[in-house]
């Protein structure tokens, strides 16, 4: 068992199914449960995605 | 809060949405598997975003309304007994039976407790050894581990007055029967992400190719589900039919191989009928013989009770004003199981 942090609501929960977890990283916790740890380097993938966006508008504006 | 506020931002949402419209040359029809997208989609009015055309189909992905009304009854008469602690997660006790609910049953008296966790039940058993708790195990795929784990401690630790009345079903022999249905309209669906958190995606691969169908994995928040979507409609634009994983951030291809572990260690694969749909062959979990000693139906000898009258359903979209308000209250009585989110390890 270990503790989480939800935005300030501290709750005791399993940790059974995510034993490489360290404190201060993001877990998915469900019905008291830790099931998986949150990929911070996939977590940016789709900004990085929306920031290339914006790079193709300003090319287009250029362009025109 | 981090991995929250930034999958809910405004800017980001629009941005997303101009991409789809950018992509989007045609109608396509795209169900969202699960009841936890269903109620992002209509919190944010994510349909509404959407170009016209792109219709969302809404899946049978909650564990709530989809637990059979027979096992209802079985709950009810469980809990109705003196000697019984009926112990459930709080949206089932609103679940109509054929004679009302657990929370009507509480009112007149049955000791019906709402837990967050199905440790909590297992913490009521060893409280109270005078007493028989019994536990309502519902849920898909995602509350397989803890359901699991609740009966794996009760074993460790003796307790022989607890016990799970299991109800669990599986998502991808629901997309095949909607997949097998004459007249199925899905061309694509946003996948189950937190029942992918905990089994993976390899189960769906085959989903995809058999029946040329996109399946994009897909998170909860505004900015995952309208990812979810740009990827779904680019694959149906290119004809392609494949597995994406839009969730990368709590999915990995082979899911949790721990929780899959538990999961087989004390569950195995059975049919299930699910409520409005009817029976679903091997789309559901039950104890293994190992286990059967908790099994609740069995100590309290309610597998008798059948219920008649089961209608065979279709998913359909919700576009009209009394649709909507119906799913709104659908959705409001079931939303507390659905609850997983992402928090910080102190």
């Amino acid at each position: 068992m270990g503790k989480v942090d939800f935005n300030g609501v501290i709750k005791r929960v399993c940790l059974h199914h995510v034993p490489d977890a360290q404190p201060g990283e993001y877990v998915i916790v469900h019905v008291g449960f830790a099931l998986q740890r949150v990929d911070e380097a996939e977590a940016h993938k789709v900004f990085e995605f929306l920031e290339g966006m914006d790079q193709l508008d300003e090319l287009r504006v250029e362009e025109s | 809060m981090k991995f929250l506020d930034e999958y809910r931002d405004e800017a980001a949402a629009r941005k997303l949405v101009r991409a789809i419209e950018d992509v989007a040359t045609r109608s396509w029809t795209i169900m969202e598997v699960c009841g936890g997208q269903t109620h992002t989609i209509v919190k944010y009015g994510i349909d509404e975003l959407l170009p016209q055309g792109i219709e969302l189909v809404h899946g049978p992905g909650c564990p709530v309304c989809v637990t059979a009304l027979e096992t209802i009854d079985r709950a009810h008469a469980i809990a109705s007994r003196s000697d019984v602690i009926f112990c459930s997660f709080g949206d089932m006790l609103r679940v109509p039976g054929s004679a009302g609910d657990l929370l009507q049953l509480k009112s007149h008296g049955s000791d019906v407790r709402v837990v967050y966790s199905p440790l909590d039940a297992v913490a009521i058993a060893a409280a109270h050894p005078g007493k028989q708790v019994a536990f309502f195990a519902i849920g898909f795929e995602t509350t397989a581990p803890p359901n699991a784990m609740a009966v794996w401690m009760a074993a460790r630790r003796g307790l022989t007055n607890f016990s799970v009345l299991v109800s669990h079903v599986l998502v991808p022999p629901a997309m095949t029967a909607i997949l097998e249905a004459p007249d199925n309209r899905v061309q694509a669906f946003l996948g189950p992400g937190h029942v992918c958190t905990v089994v993976g995606y390899e189960e769906y691969e085959p989903l995809a190719s058999k029946y040329r169908v996109p399946i994009v994995i897909t998170g909860f928040e505004p900015v995952d589900m309208l990812e979810g979507l740009l990827l779904a409609i680019r694959q149906l634009e290119e004809r392609r039919a494949e597995v994406e994983n839009a969730y990368g951030r709590a999915v990995r291809r082979e899911g949790n191989p721990a929780s899959r572990a538990l999961i087989d260690e004390v569950f195995e694969v059975c049919d299930r009928k699910w409520r409005g749909v009817g029976n679903i062959p091997r789309s559901g979990l039950r104890l293994t013989p190992a286990y059967a000693t908790f099994d609740a139906e069995q100590r309290f000898a309610v597998s008798a009770i059948e219920t008649q009258g089961l209608q065979r359903g279709r998913p359909s979209p919700i576009s009209s004003g009394p649709a909507r308000s119906r799913l709104h209250s659908t959705i409001a009585s079931c939303s507390a199981t659905a609850a997983v989110v992402a928090c910080r390890l102190i």
